[in-house]
């Protein structure tokens, strides 16, 4: 159950494109900053694969200018397992 | 509200997002996180120190219902202005790893373990230190606690051992990691801790790192360097290091030397000073005095190793007579550090203009001759007079969240007592009066330092030993030993943690303990800051705060008296006795309300007053002489030691050619008993390796991921190879951090120490590496 959380940075004006296209992927919340040019992406996936593919359509998203990660969790890969 | 573990994580997924952005943008909002599934929309910010190592970040701790789910930095702590790490970005989450420890267990005759109620396993323990103490005496029961403690965790086991019981077994971790900082204070400026703080960073025009790899170990005081940095064009950055790391890619200038051989080179900046004329010649005389010990002073390898300095007068002409063996071409021979550097480094040292800091952490510190190399760096300081300044400070950095708080400060240490030292007549009726017991309770002699405490265990002279907070069966050096010894018949183990551990595997009886903040409680950090935090949390099943589980057994051997307090004001009651001990201008600390209300208060305090920089009486109020008063030793002058070069305990040779240095990661900390239940942290670095020299890799015809095998003449272990990774060793060297109990690295090492300080060298021992 991987869920990330990351900062996402729009190119130059493009930030309420980028929140429409963000919204418009399975797997994904959006939490747009109220008064800077940021917008908050959770992920939430089921497993590595999906978590995988989910990139991949991320990497496609032409008014996304970078991700900042911020938290991470995928259960299965902790030390006590 | 019902909120489920799935969107219990993804709203501290948004909440980290969201804490990561404030940082970044001041002041942004977003009102649409309180729709987000998960989010109660109520989350309330905590204050608290961070958990893990030294520095003392402060934190805010977003609660949500009952259970914290994100954090941020406190932007009012002046530790870290709002910034945190990795480990401290992520900290909340060891607090829910699967396997807490949630009831108490005790070792049954067929050798598995019984979940039983803790009041069981309390009453089991008052009973076999009873008998241990019946049958064996005082001294074959002991207290072994950790830099992790809290203040008033150290301060109750100290009162119970030191004070009730009558023995001075008291021990903990921090002696594996600070004691040296301590004995270089003591036999330099006759009082413990950093004269400086950490503004001396945004003042300093030059930072020395000496074997201190910052930027993983002290990573938000390393940013802060590097903004300084970057504010200022003219400021360097100098790493002096016996491996590659990632503070040297940052620095303006890294150079190598060869293990031990800092001590050589420390002397030779001291020769370039005094040739050069570099010497402030007014503070010298005025504030210091000249002093040579004992040479060739052994490493401590046996048992019963006993070794007392003895202090001599020596003048100036002495002293730069000896440095005559200290040449840096001379030094260049032993160290491998050009002369034209060690030039280069004095010639910084030595500029009037520059302000200077040097950090130094485990490097110096865990080290066979780590007092004298403390001692060597303080002449620098002393000798150009840049000391107690602002951005003129020698400063040793601390490991651990309270090795200061807790251990140095109330004296957890087998000859210290909260004020002063057990030797000492007038600290032991100090101590007696305040803890109401008779003064023949305390006992004038010292007994085992933690290396020897662990040697007394194997031995038998110890029989009953509590351990908290600490997991000695993965950091003991010359492991191997020390298991056995606690695995033994007729020993028996307690152990008060918060998970599973290779410690707890060999316990008798399992205390399930509360974490961080799930308790009240004090830390003390690197700068002389006390941090309070209040309990946050509800602790785990049965899980029990290391205080309360420390006054319960004293109640149960009859106690009372001396642990008269209850659960609702015990952690206030107990630092308002404790501070008792340090009523005077030199170590005051603050009131128990201010630390409620603030993110920190540093000592001295006095009149409403922190202390920024001791020993100078613009900062200090206890400072009463001109220009400078280093009132911890009885002339009032800092001592310049006379301390030579002397090798490693133990040195590559043709049976064992490499060096074997250890040490840790920046995703984890220490044992990786708590980080590596963190699912992020623990995928970023799952398992222990060895770095290899990329030459020395090729000649074995190893790559990186291949295996090898390190092997001493104590153990041996087959890890993963790491050929350019985040650190470099050099030609001969291999490097191994200790994080890993699935590759215990200290079966490997020596338990050499320094004879000054009893702490043990974990950076050098000889290895062979072979392909495996």
């Amino acid at each position: 159950m991987p869920v990330f959380s990351y900062i996402a940075y729009p190119v130059a004006g493009e930030k309420q494109r980028l929140c429409r296209e963000l919204a418009a992927l399975e797997h994904c919340q959006v939490i747009p900053a109220d008064n800077e040019e940021i917008v908050i992406l959770v992920t939430e996936t089921c497993n590595r694969e999906q978590e995988e593919k989910l990139h991949t359509r991320l990497n496609k998203i032409e008014s996304l200018q970078s991700l900042a990660m911020t938290y991470g969790h995928m259960d299965g890969q902790t030390a006590e397992e | 509200m019902d909120i489920t573990r799935r969107a219990l994580i993804k709203a501290a997924a948004a909440s980290s997002a969201i804490a990561a952005a404030a940082t970044l943008f001041p002041g942004v909002s977003f009102s649409g996180w309180q729709e987000m599934e998960g989010a109660s929309g109520a989350i309330q910010w905590r204050k608290t120190p961070c958990r893990f190592c030294g520095t003392g970040c402060g934190l805010l701790v977003g609660v949500s219902g009952a259970r914290a789910v994100a954090v941020k930095g406190d932007p009012n702590c002046s530790v870290n202005k709002g910034l945190c790490c990795v480990k401290g970005y992520h900290s909340v989450q060891a607090l829910y790893g699967r396997d807490r420890l949630t009831q108490a267990r005790i070792r049954q005759p067929d050798g598995t373990m019984k979940e039983v109620p803790v009041s069981e396993a309390l009453d089991l323990i008052a009973e076999k230190m009873q008998a241990t103490i019946k049958s064996h005496g005082k001294d074959a029961v002991a207290m072994y606690g950790s830099g992790q403690w809290t203040i008033p965790d150290g301060y109750a086991a100290s009162k119970l051992f030191k004070g009730c019981i009558g023995t001075n077994n008291v021990e903990a971790n921090a002696r594996l990691c600070m004691a040296s900082a301590v004995t270089g204070f003591m036999t330099s400026f006759g009082i413990d801790e950093p004269m400086g703080c950490y503004e001396d960073m945004d003042h300093a025009d030059v930072f020395v790192t000496w074997g201190n790899n910052m930027a993983e170990m002290h990573p938000v005081l390393f940013s802060r360097m590097l903004a300084n940095r970057n504010r200022k064009k003219h400021v360097k950055i100098i790493d002096f290091a016996t491996r590659s790391t990632r503070t040297s890619l940052a620095a303006d200038k890294s150079i190598l030397f060869r293990p031990q051989t800092d001590l050589a080179v420390a002397n030779a900046i001291c020769y370039e000073i005094i040739r050069n004329n570099w010497v402030n010649w007014d503070f010298v005389n005025n504030h210091c005095s000249l002093h040579k010990g004992k040479t060739n002073i052994g490493y401590g390898t046996e048992d019963h190793f006993a070794f007392t300095d003895k202090a001599e007068d020596v003048s100036f002409e002495e002293y730069t007579k000896f440095l005559q063996d200290y040449t840096p071409e001379e030094v260049e021979k032993i160290s491998g550090v050009a002369a034209m550097d060690i030039k280069y480094l004095a010639a910084l040292y030595g500029d009037p203009d520059k302000k200077v800091t040097s950090f130094w952490c485990m490097g110096m510190n865990q080290h066979t001759r780590g007092t004298w190399i403390n001692n060597l760096v303080y002449n620098i300081h002393l000798l150009t007079g840049k000391i107690s300044s602002p951005g003129n400070s020698p400063f040793s950095l601390t490991g651990q969240p309270s090795a200061c708080g807790t251990v140095r400060e109330v004296g957890t240490l087998t000859h210290a007592l909260p004020h002063g030292v057990v030797m000492n007549e007038e600290d032991r009726r100090m101590a007696a009066e305040i803890w109401q017991v008779p003064v023949d309770n305390i006992d004038p002699k010292p007994t085992y330092h933690t290396v020897e405490m662990f040697r007394a265990l194997d031995r038998g002279d110890i029989r009953f030993i509590w351990i908290q907070v600490t997991n000695p069966m993965v950091t003991m050096p010359n492991l191997i030993r020390y298991r056995n010894g606690a695995r033994k018949e007729d020993r028996f183990v307690v152990v008060s943690d918060v998970y599973p551990t290779p410690t707890t595997d060999v316990a008798d009886v399992i205390l399930p303990s509360a974490m961080w903040i799930e308790q009240e409680g004090m830390y003390g950090n690197s700068e002389r800051r006390t941090q309070h935090f209040e309990q946050i949390l509800e602790p785990p099943g049965e899980a029990m705060c290391d205080t309360w589980q420390i006054i319960e057994v004293a109640r149960r051997l009859g106690f009372e008296k001396q642990f008269p307090w209850s659960r609702e004001s015990y952690i206030e009651d107990i630092w308002n006795e404790y501070i008792r001990f340090h009523d005077d201008p030199k170590h005051r600390m603050a009131p128990y309300a201010l630390l409620k209300k603030r993110s920190g208060v540093q000592w001295p305090f006095v009149d409403g007053r922190e202390t920024r920089w001791r020993f100078n009486p613009i900062y200090d109020p206890a400072a009463k002489q001109e220009g400078f008063d280093f009132y911890g030793k009885p002339d009032h002058r800092a001592w310049i030691w006379v301390r030579p070069y002397e090798p490693a305990a133990e040195s590559p040779d043709s049976d064992y050619p490499f060096w074997l240095n250890t040490g840790r990661v920046l995703e984890h900390w220490h044992t990786g008993s708590m980080t590596r239940r963190v699912p992020i942290l623990h995928g970023a670095v799952p398992s222990a390796y060895v770095e290899l020299n990329p030459e020395d890799a090729a000649a074995m015809g190893v790559v990186s991921g291949g295996e090898v095998k390190i092997t001493s003449r104590r153990g041996s272990i087959v890890m993963t190879a790491v050929i350019n990774g985040r650190g470099n060793p050099p030609r001969g060297m291999v490097f191994v951090p200790f994080f890993d109990e699935s590759y215990l690295i200290n079966e490997v090492t020596l338990d050499a120490f320094c004879p000054i300080s009893k702490q043990p060298d974990y950076k050098k021992c000889a290895v062979k590496v072979e392909r495996v």
